[in-house]
């Protein structure tokens, strides 16, 4: 069974980790069952806000846990939408579809056919432009929402504890 | 047209099937005919959820190092069948870069344990088994000690047309105790043009040869009326001949080795453990599921464009359809696994359709190399799944007129897709280093063949004949994709097999003798961009010498459109096109001893730009159909890189400095995208990084990003208005089209999404 100390889930999360570490100490399997956890706490550590992480979505989007409910927060601190929503309506958008555009990223025959009407949409974090995510879809394709976690089965069901930020609920109860 | 003299196998050297020449019907266990036994199976699994309704694994709990054993040694078994057999094939295909498999069913049909290999086939054998059963074999055709079976119909059970697969029922003391089933991808498989995965075909009758779960041999030899059938109906009959030999020695053998596990254990025990490894592996999967992902759902979707408005052969063809591959998983309370691609495009007229078995199968491969790459790996994995592959779609058509050539193209998005499902429930729980947002596809597959001038034929062994097969498995070596925490793996993965190799070009050059590789290198900007960054592909270029006859054609994918993009924020790769000259002075300077092209460089060092020729064919499209080429015609191609993770802005600017010394990335690329900014010395691969033009460059870009983005609701506005007067090409029209066809609920989320009112289409 794999187990990494807090200092190793660190290494991982900032990309650290040799190929040979990865390798013998991380990838193998069973894997440590607490992993989650540890990885939420250096997370947590990390942000300057107290309202818990509940699901880290991407390297910089998490849903946290508020007084006001769930929200999709950027690791900047800017609350995206409610946990619910599809964060990538609250984001700045940048599309690109003409040669030029493709060009900036690609070389020239290395990028989608502008005849194709084939877009690579890029989400940015509205406060501080961070890239977020980028899709690559033809014209008029919904923004589909990536990842709804179903939060409170996984921290009671899978996990045995109230999720975060319903332990104080839970107390009350 | 030559047949193959030697007898496929020495009656006299396989003791055990002789002592039961004939064995009445019922063949199953205890008096049951194998529908009763396929019966009580589905019942049980349908009443309980577990296979054969097991409520407890005895075998595995009173003896687990006795099951344990028989598990391994059955593994084993089929290892060593393969890495044996596979010396028996002379096609480089199947002998170097080991594209044949070898597992066991029980009699039902489920399998048990797999070989390595291109284990796609796991489940596709187990629903041609499974078709044979409920087609009545077991009385009108009759299965019998020695018999031999043979299937390639897709529709019935396999991925596509060129790979074959052989059964053999595995009998002891009068009751058939397993199947053994052997495929191999052959390099020719008859059909309307030359190569393995054809881009021509339209329907059935264009695809090749067909055998429909066949009765091919008895008493452990095969009918001659069977073998003469291959022999014309392939191009290339010795590979056809070696490899069919291939796959019954490896059957062979696994039989025996099943007959020695029964005399040990008895054939009770081997029965209990059987269906013990099955829900074992049920377990697995399901127990896997909770520790590695995090309930809820999660969608993603999939692309393939087909531009043939201008290519393809026939009327039919003759129009740019995209197909919709879209992905909905969700992952429930128990472990339970859906995985629903409602909204998917109607099937085609082109190779690309795709049987649900072949879906099934490709979600077991991909599957056993992203969350499931230990343990018992076997059809229970499959039962602890669920799939909605609708009906009458391109991912499950239900019609074996359709052609299904090559329904890769079909596979490879839906299982990017999949891939960023699984990988946003890995990242959510922490497991960042299993994390991958996806793959190159296996693109640029140079296929076609050709005839050796008369001259040089003669230095050819006279049993090969002249006629050479094309189809280097080369394209196994793509770029892979990035993980959360470490760059993607370059030039050495392919999805369907998971071990990939590229193969040596002098092997290749052995089988294709009139194509010479002038060169393999790694191809700049194929990576796809981000933090960490997708593993880069490769490219190459071939000659043609010495020959006559010679038709080529590269089956590519992504070429016009992406499949699909990287994950948080990290961009897909390069997408592929191509270049062929044609009538070259590459004689000349051969000769000379000038030098010629060794790669494709479109911004700075075009094939043209380094050889005369008379006609240079450059297109956006990487696939184009068969062409003929003359000697010392040239033809490039390309394979794929991974797509990235994360900002690119985020990767650290050393990382880069090394990309651009092993010719990942170029330096106007990197400064463009990365925003690192340097000096290049080539020659001796050294890049200065300008430290503080990169800070001042990486700024300008955030402020780029700033002033050139819109915000949702003015994108919104923007692309429904585009949606209202269908502003798309007609490749997108026959996508959207097609999905409001055949699904209305995709068709009303499609509506709602874009607020247009119930009346809207496409």
């Amino acid at each position: 069974m794999t187990d990494l100390d807090q200092a190793r889930v660190e290494s991982l999360i900032d990309g650290e980790l040799s190929w040979d570490e990865l390798r013998n100490e991380v990838l193998p399997d069973p894997k440590d069952p607490d992993r989650f956890q540890k990885t939420r706490e250096v997370l947590q550590e990390r942000v300057d806000w107290d309202d818990p992480i509940l699901v880290p979505l991407n390297d910089h989007l998490f849903v946290v846990g508020t007084d006001d409910g769930r929200v999709i927060r950027a690791d900047c601190g800017t609350d995206l939408c409610d946990a619910g929503e599809n964060w990538k309506r609250s984001c700045e958008v940048f599309v690109r579809e003409e040669d030029e555009e493709f060009e900036e990223l690609y070389e020239e025959y290395m990028h989608v056919d502008p005849d194709w009407a084939f877009e690579l949409r890029e989400w940015y974090c509205p406060e501080c432009y961070q890239l977020l995510d980028v899709d690559a879809v033809p014209v008029g394709y919904p923004v589909l929402k990536p990842f709804e976690p179903d939060i409170d089965t996984f921290y009671e069901e899978w996990q045995g504890r109230p999720a975060p930020d319903r332990e104080g609920e839970q107390a009350a109860d | 047209m030559s047949k193959p003299e030697s007898e496929l196998h020495d009656p006299g050297t396989t003791t055990r099937e002789r002592e039961h020449e004939h064995v009445e019907p019922p063949i199953g266990w205890d008096g049951r005919t194998l529908q009763e036994m396929l019966d009580e199976s589905e019942q049980r699994l349908e009443e309980t959820g577990r296979y054969q309704g097991l409520d407890e694994l005895e075998l595995k709990e009173n003896d687990p190092f006795k099951y344990e054993q028989m598990y391994s040694r059955l593994r084993g078994a089929l290892v060593s069948a393969r890495e044996t057999a596979l010396h028996v094939s002379a096609s480089p295909i199947v002998r170097e870069i080991g594209e044949l498999c070898f597992q066991i069913y029980t009699p039902e049909g489920d399998s048990v344990a797999v070989s390595t290999g291109i284990i796609v086939h796991v489940h596709t054998g187990s629903l041609a088994i499974k078709y044979m059963i409920e087609e009545g074999y077991e009385t009108n055709r009759g299965i019998q000690p020695g018999d031999v079976f043979c299937n390639n119909d897709n529709d019935l059970g396999n991925v596509h047309t060129t790979d074959v697969h052989t059964f053999v029922p595995i009998f002891y003391d009068d009751e058939l105790v397993a199947w053994a089933d052997g495929v191999t991808h052959e390099i020719d498989i008859g059909g309307m043009t030359r190569g393995h995965d054809q881009v021509a075909s339209t329907n059935r009758h264009e695809d090749g040869l067909y055998a429909t779960c066949e009765k091919i041999g008895e008493d452990d030899k095969l009918y001659q009326d069977w073998r003469d059938r291959g022999q014309r109906g392939v191009r290339t009959p010795m590979y056809w001949d070696l490899d069919e030999k291939c796959r019954l020695a490896g059957c062979h053998m696994i039989r025996e080795a099943i007959h020695e596990m029964i005399d040990e254990v008895g054939v009770e025990t081997f029965k209990d453990f059987l269906y013990e490894a099955v829900e074992e592996g049920r377990q697995i999967m399901e127990s896997r599921v909770k520790e590695r992902m995090f309930p809820g759902t999660y969608r993603e979707a999939g692309f393939h464009p087909i531009q043939w408005e201008d290519k393809a052969w026939q009327p039919g063809a003759q129009q740019n359809m995209m197909n919709h591959l879209p992905v909905e998983m969700t992952i429930d309370g128990e472990g339970g696994m859906e995985l629903d691609m409602e909204g998917a495009t109607p099937p085609g007229p082109h190779p690309f359709n795709c049987a649900k078995g072949s879906m099934e199968g490709a979600l077991w491969v991909y599957l056993t190399q992203s969350i499931l790459h230990d343990g018992k790996v076997n059809d229970g994995a499959h039962y602890a799944v669920d799939t909605n592959y609708p009906e009458g779609t391109v991912v499950n058509p239900q019609d074996p007129e359709l052609s299904y050539h090559t329904p890769w193209m079909t596979i490879f998005p839906t299982y990017l897709a999949v891939s960023k499902c699984l990988s946003n429930g890995f990242f959510s729980r922490g497991f960042r280093e299993e994390v991958i947002t996806g793959y190159g596809e296996p693109s640029d597959a140079l296929q076609g063949g050709g005839k050796l001038m008369d001259s040089l034929s003669e230095a050819i062994p006279d049993a090969l004949g002249d006629y050479f097969p094309v189809g280097p498995f080369d394209f196994s070596c793509q770029g892979l994709g990035a993980s959360a925490c470490r760059d993607g793996l370059n030039y050495g993965y392919a999805m369907f097999n998971p071990e990939a190799d590229l193969g040596d070009v002098e092997e290749w050059e052995q089988t294709q003798w009139g194509l010479i590789q002038l060169s393999r290198r790694v191809k700049p900007n194929t990576a796809g961009h981000g933090k960490y960054r997708g593993g880069s592909g490769w490219e190459g270029l071939h000659t043609v010498m010495g020959s006559e006859d010679v038709s080529l054609y590269t089956l590519s994918i992504p070429t016009v459109t992406w499949s699909s993009a990287g994950m948080s924020g990290g961009y897909p790769g390069g997408t592929s096109y191509s270049v062929r000259a044609h009538d070259t002075d590459l004689a000349k300077r051969t000769v000379t001893d000038e030098p010629y092209p060794l790669d494709d460089m479109p911004h700075n060092g075009r094939i043209e730009e380094q050889i005369e020729a008379e006609e240079v064919i450059r297109d956006h499209d990487g696939m184009f159909f068969p062409e003929e080429f003359e000697n010392y015609d040239l033809l490039r191609y390309q394979t794929s890189g991974g797509p990235g993770w994360g900002d690119p802005l985020e990767r650290p600017p050393e990382k880069l400095k090394e990309d651009i010394e092993k010719d990942i990335f170029t330096p106007d690329v990197v400064e463009e995208v990365y925003g690192v900014v340097g000096d290049y010395d080539a020659e001796n691969r050294d890049f200065t990084i300008d430290e503080a033009a990169t800070a001042e460059r990486r700024e300008e870009i955030r402020e780029e990003r700033a002033e050139r983005t819109q915000s949702f609701e003015e994108f919104f506005e923007e692309e429904q208005a585009r949606v209202k007067q269908s502003d798309w090409n007609d490749g997108v029209q026959y996508m959207y089209e097609g999905v409001f066809e055949t699904s209305e609920e995709w068709a009303q989320d499609f509506r709602e999404f874009w607020d247009l009112g119930d009346g809207y289409s496409p």
